[in-house]
């Protein structure tokens, strides 16, 4: 396999050991974007989604915003800021956010929505307000489709991530990017690799995630 | 400021652009479908078979679109089928569950009435279990082909092998706000389109069901 040939030319280089350009540095880059655009996307999304999905409004506006997101290239969302704003940070940040905030909201909202109504009568009966309701009743309840959501999202951001070196910034792009222009496939390849296994490791982290928050009782029902 | 003042050769490119982005998306939609089809009905007469298959399809989806493009270059060269290809694997993780849901939402009674009446396997399957499937199947497909029609825009980065996504790169490269404009609407509505027209197929196929809608 001529990849497998790639990965052991990209991982010898010592240009990826040490410095600037090493596998760890990019590493906490890419991360390190990834982080500040989830965190942004959840603290857009999921109030918006408790609000709706509480109250049960808003089902017809938020479909069709999921589906704007679908559709909406991140490249070209990247390179408009880009050209509009200049090469600041910015730029990258917004078009991962604008893709990680459809799946939360959607996933959210579908959650807290899908939250059987006799269990949320029978806490509006015990004197619940509708914060505890929404709090202790309804995000419990409605937390494997919240975390659904969050991990669709950080995958993608994850994955997408990568086009920050398109507009000069790090991350593990750099290396696919860099690769491509100096037609150092190795490199490309090498790049690639590491921004699948990142990927993959962020799915694993939300597995774990899933069976230490979500409480037994609602992970029994829902398999 | 109209398309007729951008560069000529942009307005030369812009149907060949079209027609990259129409051939690639949709077939990679239709050669998914084509693959979950029988994926999906095995999953859903092996129900154990299910889970697994859902969580390889995940991790399939979770490889990044660059790196997926990347690696296929090293065997199938910069070629619109190095495009092609993930397009098709992202699409079973949209289309696989689609197609599950959809035959298993078929009621028993329905399926064992088709048995009374002497239905075969084959008949059953072409003649009931796939109309009654159909609507969400349907509804797969439409978020399917949008979401691989904005993927496809990040080939742009390999080379030509972006459709409108090309546009994006180029305008990077000169700097030039209007093509990247271009690029956005025509992918958008370019979306659009192809989700009303599927929406429309829809109703050919399920006559029945037109007073009845499917969200995606």
């Amino acid at each position: 396999m001529i990849l497998f040939h790639y990965f052991r030319v990209f991982f010898g280089e010592a240009q990826v050991q040490h410095g600037y350009d090493s596998i760890w540095h990019r590493l906490g880059e890419h991360c390190w974007y990834s982080l500040i655009a989830l965190v942004c996307a959840a603290v857009i999304a999921l109030p918006l989604a408790f609000l709706t999905g509480h109250t049960g409004r808003g089902d017809a506006p938020i479909a069709g915003l999921a589906a704007v997101g679908r559709a909406m290239p991140s490249l070209g969302l990247l390179v408009l800021l880009a050209v509009k704003m200049g090469l600041n940070f910015q730029a990258v940040l917004i078009p991962l956010v604008a893709l990680a905030v459809p799946p939360i909201l959607l996933n959210t909202h579908e959650g807290i929505r899908g939250v059987d109504t006799a269990t949320v009568d029978a806490a509006r009966g015990m004197g619940m307000t509708p914060l505890q309701i929404l709090l202790r009743v309804e995000i419990p309840a409605a937390l494997p489709l919240i975390l659904n959501g969050l991990r669709s999202a950080s995958v993608q951001i994850v994955a997408t991530a990568t086009i920050a070196a398109v507009v000069s910034f790090g991350g593990f792009g750099r290396y696919v990017l860099d690769g491509l222009y100096e037609y150092d496939y190795a490199q490309v390849a090498g790049g690639a690799l590491l921004v699948a296994l990142l990927s993959i490791a962020v799915l694993g982290l939300f597995g774990v995630l899933s069976r230490t928050l979500v409480s037994p009782g609602v992970r029994r029902r829902v398999q | 400021m109209s398309v007729f003042d951008l560069p000529s050769y942009v307005q030369n490119d812009y149907l060949g652009l079209m027609g990259q982005q129409i051939e690639v998306s949709l077939g990679a939609c239709a050669a998914g479908l084509a693959i979950s089809l029988p994926i999906g009905q095995a999953c859903a007469r092996w129900r154990h078979a299910y889970p697994p298959v859902l969580v390889f399809v995940t991790i399939l989806y979770s490889i990044p679109s660059i790196a997926m493009f990347v690696f296929l270059v090293a065997y199938t060269h910069l070629t619109e089928t190095t495009v092609f290809i993930p397009l098709v694997i992202y699409s079973l993780a949209i289309l696989v569950p689609g197609v599950v849901d959809g035959i298993r939402a078929v009621p028993p009674e329905v399926r064992i009435a088709a048995d009374a009446m002497g239905f075969g396997p084959a008949r059953r399957y072409l003649q009931v279990e796939l109309p009654i499937a159909t609507p969400t199947i349907m509804a797969a497909v439409r978020v399917a082909a949008v979401s691989s029609i904005s993927l496809m825009s990040v080939g742009g980065v390999l080379g030509n092998l972006g459709g409108f996504g090309n546009l994006f790169t180029q305008g990077l490269r000169h700097f030039e706000i209007r093509l990247v404009w271009l690029g956005l609407f025509s992918l958008l509505a370019l979306a659009l389109a192809v989700d009303l027209a599927l929406r429309a197929l829809q109703r050919l196929l399920t006559p029945w069901s037109a007073r009845r809608s499917v969200r995606a």
